[in-house]
C-alpha cells in the first residue's frame, strides 16, 4: 500500500505546531496502525529526521495510551477499538491519512501527537476511591451480596481505560462520560455508598476546573469509546449530582 | 447565580428546566393558535382572557419572558465555554459520524428560534402593550382574530414564520429528549421519551405553520 500522511508535528507544549506531509510505501495491509507510523519512524530516522512522538503501551486494547485522532475520529474509523487494535486493512490504496492529537485546552500537547492526560488523573484524585482501612482483618467485598445488575453495571462502568477518546470526539471537549464512568462505579456498589456525595461534587468540581467543556448530549462519546460506555452513567451522574447538591 | 453558573452540571439542569418549561408553554400556544382557525368566537375569548386576566399578565407572563431570557442566555454562555474548551481546532473533523446534525447545531436553530422570537414579539407582544399602555384604548374582546388573520397577509411574514417553525422543530427534536438526560433521566422510559419526542418536535411546529399558512390563503373579506 502507498499511503498519504498528514500529520501533526509540534516540537514542544510552547511552540506553534503544523501539519507535515509524508509519503509512505510498501505497508502491509496486515500492520497494524501503529506498526504503521513504527515504519514510518525508521525511515526518518535513517534520514536523520526526528521520529513522530506518540502514545502506546500494552498494544493489546486495554491500557488507554494510545491517543490518535485519524481522519477526523478518535482512534480511527472502526468502532470499539483503540488506536493500536486498529489495521492498516481498514484503509486502501492511495488513502491520504489525517492525523492529530486529542485537541482540548485541558489536554495541553506535549509533543507532536502525545498529549498530556494527568487532568484525568485530578480528577480520579478528586474522589474516584473508597476509604477502606487495610489493617487488621478488613472484610472481604465479595462477602457482601450485590444485586447482578447493579455489579454489572458497575463493572461496564469500571472498564473505562481513560484514554480520553470521548473528550476528543465531543465538540464541546467535555469529559463527562469519563467522569460519570468513574463515579457510576462506586455509585452502584454499597462499599461506595458512604463517600458517594463528596465524591460526585468533588470529581465534578474538578472536572470544571481542568477546563472541560458542558455536555450537550450529541452521544458523541458513547458511539467513539473504545469501551461502549453508556450514557446512562452521565444521567446517573447527573441524578447523584443533584441529590448531593439537595443535601447540601 | 454566580453558583448556577459555576458548575457544568448545574448549567446542564437550568438548561433542561427553562427549556421543558418553554416546551409546556409550547403546548398551551398551539392550543389556543388552533382555536383561530376552528372557532373565530372561542380564539377571541381565549386570546381576551390572556391578554386581561392579571395571573396571566402579572404573573405567568414575566416568568415565561424570564424562562426565555435564562434559556437563551445560558445557552450563550455553554455555547462561548465549549468552544474555549477546544482550543486548537482539528484539521479534520467528522462530526457526522458520531452524533446527528441537530444535537451539533443546536446554538443555530436557536439562533434563528430567537429572532423569529423578536419579530413575533414585535408582531403581537409589542402591538398589545401599545393598543393595551400607549394607546389606552378600551378593552375589545372581538378584535383578537381579525388582527391575527390580517398579520399573515404578508406572504414575506407567513415564509418567515413556517421556515422559523422548521428550525423549531429542529431545536425540539433534540433538545426535547436531551432535557431528560441532562435531569438524570435514562432508564427504561428513555426510548418513550426519545419517540413522544419525535412525535412533538413534528406535530407541534407543523400545527403552527398551518395556522399561519391557512390565515394567509383565508383573509377576511370585507
Amino acid at each position: 500500500m502507498k499511503l498519504f500522511l498528514k500529520i501533526w508535528r509540534q516540537k514542544n507544549a510552547s511552540t506553534k505546531g503544523k501539519m507535515m506531509e509524508y509519503t509512505l510505501e510498501g505497508i502491509e495491509s496486515d500492520m497494524s496502525f501503529l506498526e504503521m507510523l513504527d515504519v514510518l519512524n525508521e525511515d526518518l530516522i535513517a534520514r536523520g529526521e526526528e521520529p513522530v512522538e506518540f502514545d502506546h503501551d500494552c498494544r493489546e486494547g486495554i491500557c488507554g495510551t494510545c491517543s490518535l485522532m485519524i481522519n477526523g475520529r478518535p482512534h480511527g474509523p472502526d468502532s470499539r477499538i483503540t488506536v493500536c487494535q486498529l489495521h492498516m486493512r481498514s484503509f486502501n490504496d492511495g488513502d491520504t491519512i489525517v492525523i492529530e492529537p486529542w485537541r482540548a485546552k485541558a489536554f495541553p500537547v506535549i509533543k507532536d501527537l502525545i498529549v498530556d492526560r494527568t487532568a484525568f488523573d485530578r480528577i480520579q484524585q478528586a474522589g474516584g476511591y473508597i476509604s477502606v482501612n487495610t489493617s487488621g482483618r478488613p472484610v472481604d467485598a465479595n462477602a457482601i451480596p450485590i444485586e447482578k445488575d447493579a455489579a454489572d453495571a458497575s463493572f461496564n462502568a469500571a472498564t473505562c481505560i481513560g484514554c480520553g477518546a470521548c473528550v476528543a470526539a465531543c465538540k464541546n471537549a467535555s469529559a463527562m462520560l469519563f467522569t460519570s464512568a468513574k463515579v457510576s462505579q462506586f455509585a452502584l456498589l454499597p462499599q461506595g455508598q458512604v463517600e458517594a456525595a463528596d465524591r460526585v461534587l468533588n470529581m465534578v468540581r474538578q472536572m470544571d476546573l481542568e477546563g472541560f467543556g458542558n455536555c450537550t448530549n450529541t452521544g458523541a462519546c458513547e458511539v467513539e469509546c473504545p469501551k461502549g460506555i453508556s450514557l446512562e452513567n452521565i444521567a446517573r451522574m447527573n441524578r447523584e449530582y443533584l441529590a448531593a447538591s439537595v443535601k447540601g | 447565580m454566580s453558583g448556577v453558573i459555576s458548575s457544568s452540571l448545574a448549567r446542564k439542569f437550568v438548561m433542561a428546566l427553562s427549556g421543558l418549561f418553554l416546551v409546556i408553554f409550547l403546548v398551551l400556544h398551539v392550543t389556543i393558535n388552533l382555536a383561530s382557525v376552528i372557532s373565530p368566537e372561542f380564539f377571541n375569548e381565549a386570546s381576551h382572557f390572556m391578554g386581561y386576566n392579571p395571573i396571566v399578565q402579572y404573573a405567568m407572563q414575566p416568568i415565561l419572558i424570564l424562562g426565555v431570557i435564562v434559556h437563551f442566555v445560558m445557552g450563550f454562555v455553554l455555547e462561548y465555554q465549549n468552544r474555549a474548551a477546544r482550543g486548537v481546532s482539528y484539521a479534520k473533523y467528522q462530526g457526522s459520524a458520531n452524533a446527528p446534525w441537530v444535537s451539533r447545531n443546536m446554538i443555530y436553530s436557536g439562533l434563528v428560534v430567537l429572532a423569529f422570537l423578536g419579530l413575533h414579539f414585535y408582531d403581537f407582544w409589542v402591538h398589545e402593550m401599545v393598543y393595551k399602555y400607549v394607546e389606552a384604548k378600551p378593552e375589545d374582546p372581538t378584535r383578537y382574530y381579525a388582527e391575527t388573520v390580517e398579520k399573515f397577509a404578508p406572504f414575506w411574514r407567513t415564509v418567515l414564520y413556517v421556515v422559523s417553525f422548521v428550525l423549531l422543530s429542529l431545536h425540539l427534536w433534540h433538545g426535547f429528549q436531551s432535557s431528560f438526560q441532562s435531569m438524570g433521566v435514562n432508564n427504561k422510559y428513555t426510548s418513550g421519551i426519545k419517540t413522544f419526542t419525535k412525535l412533538f418536535a413534528v406535530l407541534v411546529p407543523l400545527a403552527f405553520a398551518f395556522i399561519a399558512v391557512y390565515h394567509h390563503l383565508n383573509p377576511i373579506t370585507h
